[in-house]
């Protein structure tokens, strides 16, 4: 006879488990176009034309890609540490896909509405950097090891400014529940009153996923490959498929922060029957275009002039608009009570 | 506390590196991200040019030059015929001559855009690249229409060109170079003032004027560093002496000014092609010598004497006579120089090139030192090294 508790609890499984593939599956397909976009937006500024070979307009590119990946032979260097190096890549795209639970997708949305979010996500986003320093130190290779080192330094630098941001738009909600911190923003985006926290916080998110103008780690034509170099087949993939995914969760973030979730712009009639999610989509699409833009138009940084950027100009700037925001919302008496 | 003893990272650097650009192999010594000494080994590409010469007559020769500097393939020839020129002591037609300069404008203009797209790059700049190589495909598209090869054109001769113009041509160059001005504005628009290019190039592997010279440095090295040393003015080969140009120089000697300073000489190089078009003159391409120049298929039909000298030049060659001689011309990348001496065959008795680059390369060591990683790539870059020429 079935337990009336443990029917309950399986129900409960079943349902997180079925929220979780209708979240997984759409993302990592998403992610699988975001290359096929990058490639695009890339190719239309440099005036090429980018995948169009592949199904109609190319469209089935990022799934050749895939299968390409897939196929191929996973080749380990001799003096690898191998279950550290295979365990680098599952942790990085893990971590990035671990994310996406507290994301509010739309309104109530989400697979689990936890009190302290945000901190959550900040948490994951923070725990990423295991991946590369797993993978650099793992690889035993000098090129892969630098990358991972400039990635530590850089993710640790920037998650400095972005804690100071995140402070700024808490003060404003009074909650680290992003549902709520969206419904702060019914009236006015924080983008507004924040400007120039929502320019550090992208740029500092750019930093933080390991992007053009700050892609050092994978710095190319100083390091080959950085911290993937000596990665190959489906575990390079993995990496690849991670790094996509912390975008779209920064830029989704960056949506939450700045622009309102998956409020519409106005408050009108007409404009609240779109579903939430399309205009949550449709402002993480944006963002995430601005990353390709910002890729396809600029040179890189120097290591050492990144953390300068990240230590001497951002700190000081996300840490004074901490404290004016702070000072305005209580000398204004605006202080958000408890929500 | 225990006495640890630090050891410096010894890093191998290419030559499969993709910022190495070609088969460069640098043995770095690394406290950090900071470079401490620069090994680069050479060799790799290594064909025996130089040797090979020796044993081909004057004619078979000439593709050898184009396949030094791959980028620059003209200008190399031209260094190749006037020093044969010089040795035979012939003058060559005009309109040859307006040819060639015409051409090896088009060169520096190929090779100047493939540096500035290759140093966009190796900064992270992917944009000027493919921006660029348009550029370069038109350009070589010119190469084609006179040689029959986008690349290795082989087109000079010595006496003159291989072939006149196609008809068409001068108004394909002319349609191409008002579009050009443009093309480098774009390019300027991205690179110029970017705040991070500038970054990462002000300040960046500076070469007083003294180590240029110490070093040997030429062209863009040299002039970079505020030295106006160019051979088109100082010892003018060709019509550089009818045409009217400007040698930029550089200020501070680093990877910036060599960068403007390239960008200057590609407006200058469209001047010239632009004034060449206007000034250029009827006539033949090639002298008119039975010795150095085939006969008119027409001709060897009915005339014995056309016929014996086809024959003659095309099996045994030129005969050039006994002496020695050191031409040299502005390649792109700088003083590109031929020592040819000849004891009266058909072929050199030595033929010893002088490629730019490799004095730069030997420059790279001091540039680099104290710099990071990545600058050391910005130096690379900077230097403009091609290994066909620097192996040989």
């Amino acid at each position: 006879m079935l337990d009336i508790i443990n029917y309950d609890a399986f129900l409960f499984l079943i349902t997180i488990f079925a929220k979780i593939l209708v979240l997984v599956i759409p993302l990592l397909i998403i992610v699988a176009f975001l290359t096929y976009a990058e490639r695009k937006v890339i190719a239309a500024v440099q005036l090429r034309k980018g995948p169009n070979v592949v199904g109609p307009f190319g469209l089935l590119q990022p799934l050749a890609d895939g299968l390409k990946l897939f196929s191929k032979e996973s080749i380990f260097p001799t003096v690898a540490n191998k279950f550290i190096f295979i365990l680098a890549p599952m942790v990085a795209f893990g971590l990035s896909i671990a994310a996406w639970a507290v994301i509010p997708v739309a309104d109530g949305w989400v697979i689990s509405n936890i009190n302290v979010g945000i901190l959550y996500l900040f948490a994951i986003s923070s725990l990423s950097v295991y991946g590369i320093i797993m993978a650099g130190w793992a690889s035993n290779s000098k090129y892969a090891f630098m990358g991972a080192l400039r990635s530590a330094a850089q993710m640790v630098s920037y998650e400095v400014s972005i804690g100071l941001v995140i402070v700024t738009v808490l003060v404003c909600v009074g909650s680290l529940n992003l549902g709520k911190i969206v419904y702060a923003q019914q009236n006015t985006w924080f983008i507004f009153p924040l400007f120039p926290m929502f320019i550090v916080f992208f740029i500092s998110a750019l930093a933080e996923t390991n992007r053009a103008p700050f892609d050092l780690p994978e710095d190319e034509s100083s390091l080959v490959g950085g911290y993937f170099t000596e990665y190959s087949s489906m575990l390079f993939a993995m990496f690849f498929l991670g790094e996509y995914a912390a975008m779209i969760m920064m830029s989704g973030m960056t949506t939450i922060l700045f622009l309102g979730g998956w409020l519409a712009p106005f408050d009108i009639a007409l404009l609240n029957k779109v579903p939430g999610i399309i205009w949550f989509a449709g402002k993480t699409s944006l963002i995430l275009f601005l990353f390709l833009w910002v890729r396809a138009t600029f040179p890189r940084f120097r290591y050492d002039q990144l953390m300068r950027i990240g230590w001497k100009v951002f700190l000081p700037l996300s840490l004074l608009w901490v404290v004016l925001t702070s000072g305005f919302l209580i000398v204004f008496d605006l202080l958000p009570g408890n929500v | 506390m225990t006495d640890v003893q630090l050891k410096n990272m010894t890093l191998n650097f290419g030559p499969q590196h993709p910022a190495a650009h070609g088969v460069l192999r640098l043995v770095l010594e690394m406290d950090g991200e900071v470079v401490e000494r620069t090994d680069p080994h050479i060799g790799l590409l290594h064909r025996g040019t130089e040797k090979l010469i020796e044993h081909k007559t004057y004619m078979q020769a000439i593709p050898y030059f184009d396949r030094l500097d791959y980028v620059s393939p003209m200008c190399q020839e031209h260094a190749f015929v006037l020093s044969a020129e010089k040795l035979l002591n012939i003058n060559v037609p005009i309109r040859a001559q307006y040819i060639r300069v015409l051409f090896d404008e088009i060169t520096r203009i190929l090779n100047h855009s493939l540096q500035i797209a290759a140093q966009g790059l190796d900064l992270g700049a992917t944009t000027p690249f493919l921006w660029l190589f348009e550029e370069r495909e038109k350009l070589m598209g010119f190469y084609e229409a006179v040689s029959g090869a986008r690349l290795h054109a082989a087109y000079y001769r010595v006496g003159g060109v291989h072939q006149d113009l196609p008809d068409s041509l001068i108004d394909d160059i002319k349609e191409w170079l008002s579009g050009f001005d443009k093309i480098i504005e774009d390019i300027e628009s991205l690179l110029t003032d970017n705040r991070i290019f500038k970054q990462r190039t002000v300040d960046v592997g500076i070469v007083s004027a003294e180590e240029a010279l110490n070093w040997g440095f030429t062209g863009p090295m040299l002039r970079g560093s505020g030295i106006a040393w160019d051979l088109r003015k100082s010892q003018p080969y060709a019509v550089y002496d009818q045409l009217d140009f400007d040698i930029p120089t550089g200020v501070n000697g680093d990877c910036y000014d060599r960068y403007l300073l390239r960008i200057e000489e590609m407006r200058q190089s469209a001047n010239i092609i632009s004034q060449v078009l206007e000034k250029l003159p009827s006539g033949n391409v090639i002298i008119e010598d039975s010795r150095l120049n085939p006969p008119r298929r027409d001709e060897m039909k009915y005339s014995m004497e056309a016929l014996i000298n086809h024959f003659k030049l095309f099996t045994e060659g030129v005969r050039v006579p006994e002496g020695e001689v050191y031409t040299a011309v502005e390649a792109p990348k700088g003083e590109f120089g031929v020592y040819l001496v000849s004891d009266g065959s058909s072929k050199p008795y030595r033929c010893k090139i002088r490629a730019p680059g490799f004095p730069h390369l030997q420059g790279l060591d001091f540039m680099t030192k104290g710099h990071m990683l990545a600058d050391l790539v910005a130096c690379i870059a900077t230097l403009d090294i091609v290994f066909g020429e620097i192996d040989r």
